[in-house]
This record gives structure tokens, C-alpha cells and sequence, in this order.
């Protein structure tokens, strides 16, 4: 809830980041906050939590394997392709 | 500032296979840790529990491994962690990295000053040789070598 998950997933996110080469600003949330962020383009986020992410502006990417940065950088590439 | 893992785990943090029937269990004795190692007011305890009901086994972040945490407040008294090993591993609800035997249990005090803590964590966890030593330690002693 912003301290735990979302800090190891924002650091995998940065580290997929840089290996394709992107620039991007990364913050780790909580649920309220993330919901609140008008301005996010995507949103990682752990299975169980993607439900609670629908209906907002940024695009919403499930990460099943937080430590994966195979999965991470792969789904992330999908993503700011689209 | 912690700059090591173990070091981030205070004085009676730790217990080692440790017997539980039921995934709130496993929190209950991580959160006693925290109380018991001077980060957290028992409060805390129900939050972790809590967050989980609420949420789902998201705090399954790993395969076999749980990092239980809740907000900082009043009820965090300082950043730290602590550590149950489970004799017999259990279910979390966790499709993906059920069940679970290293259960891991985080206080901050805020939103950034445990942030190295959490690299430390992540660099330990990331690699398996280390999940290895911490699944067959069978001691605290044994605990503290795999944690650095």
C-alpha cells in the first residue's frame, strides 16, 4: 500500500525502463493515489489489484512476477508501443 | 540508515520454523515481531492482516515468499523488518506464488526512509541461493548469515 510492493515494483519498472531506453517518471503508490493520478499514462500493478484500476486515464499493465523483469520490460514495450 | 539487511532487523525479530495452520497466523507472529523488536505498536499487526482482506494476497510477491506491511502512522515506531520461517508452508490465496514459508513483515515510518532497506531486500530475494539458505535455516543464527 505504497511502502511495500509498489517500491520493489517501481524499482524493477525503472530497471525495464532504462533497458529500453525510455524516459519516464516512476512513482510508487497506493491504491487512492494512484486512482487520483489524472496524469499517469500506465499503471502497474499486482493481479489482485487490477480491478481496483479500471476506469482511469493510463493504461493498466498486470505484473504477475514482481522480480520477472523479463515479464516487466516485455509488458511494458507492449505497452507504450500501443 | 541501514546499511545492511540484517541490520534492519532488530533484536527479536526473527523466528524460525514456527508452526501455523492459517496465513493470519503467519501475520499475527510477524507483527508480534515488530512489537517485539521495537517498531511497531501491536495495533500494526491488524492493519497488515487487514490490508490483506481487504485487498487480496498481493503481499505474495514472490514464489513462497510474503511481505506483509500496512500505512505508516502513529502506530510505527521505527523502519524495520522481521522474519517468521514456517516449518510447513501455507496458502495465501495466491494463484501465482502460493504457498508460502518466508514470511516477511515491513514497518516505515514514512513513504521514502526505507527505501534502501528495500533494495537491500530486493538484491537478497532476487537471488535464490538466498531464498535457499533462508528456507533451511534452522536457526536465528543461521537466519542472520543468509540476511548479511
Amino acid at each position: 500500500m505504497g511502502i511495500g510492493t509498489s517500491v520493489l515494483l517501481k524499482m524493477n519498472a525503472e530497471k525495464a525502463l532504462l533497458q529500453l531506453g525510455v524516459a519516464a517518471t516512476v512513482e510508487a503508490t497506493d491504491i487512492e493515489t494512484a486512482r487520483a493520478a489524472t496524469d499517469a499514462s500506465i499503471l502497474l500493478t499486482t493481479p489482485d489489484l487490477v480491478d481496483r484500476l479500471q476506469g482511469l486515464n493510463g493504461q493498466v499493465i498486470s505484473i504477475e512476477q514482481l522480480f520477472d523483469l523479463g515479464e516487466i520490460t516485455e509488458k511494458l514495450a507492449l505497452a507504450l508501443q500501443a | 540508515m541501514a546499511t545492511t539487511l540484517g541490520q534492519a532487523f532488530g533484536s527479536g525479530s526473527i523466528l524460525v520454523k514456527a508452526d501455523v495452520a492459517h496465513w493470519r497466523a503467519a501475520l499475527r507472529l510477524g507483527g508480534d515481531l515488530l512489537v517485539n523488536s521495537g517498531c511497531t505498536l501491536p495495533g500494526y499487526t491488524e492493519q497488515m492482516i487487514q490490508a490483506v482482506e481487504e485487498l487480496g494476497p498481493y503481499i505474495v510477491i514472490a514464489p513462497g515468499l510474503a511481505l506483509a506491511h500496512a500505512r505508516p502512522s502513529e502506530l510505527v515506531l521505527k523502519t524495520g523488518l522481521s522474519l517468521v520461517t514456517l516449518r510447513q508452508p501455507v496458502e495465501f490465496g495466491n494463484p501465482q506464488n502460493d504457498p508460502v514459508s518466508l514470511v516477511f513483515a515491513l514497518s516505515a515510518v514514512d513513504h521514502d526512509s526505507h527505501i534502501d532497506v528495500l533494495q537491500l531486500f530486493a538484491g537478497l530475494v532476487s537471488d535464490q541461493k538466498n531464498v535457499n539458505s533462508l528456507l533451511t535455516g534452522d536457526s536465528i543464527e543461521a537466519i542472520r548469515l543468509a540476511l548479511g
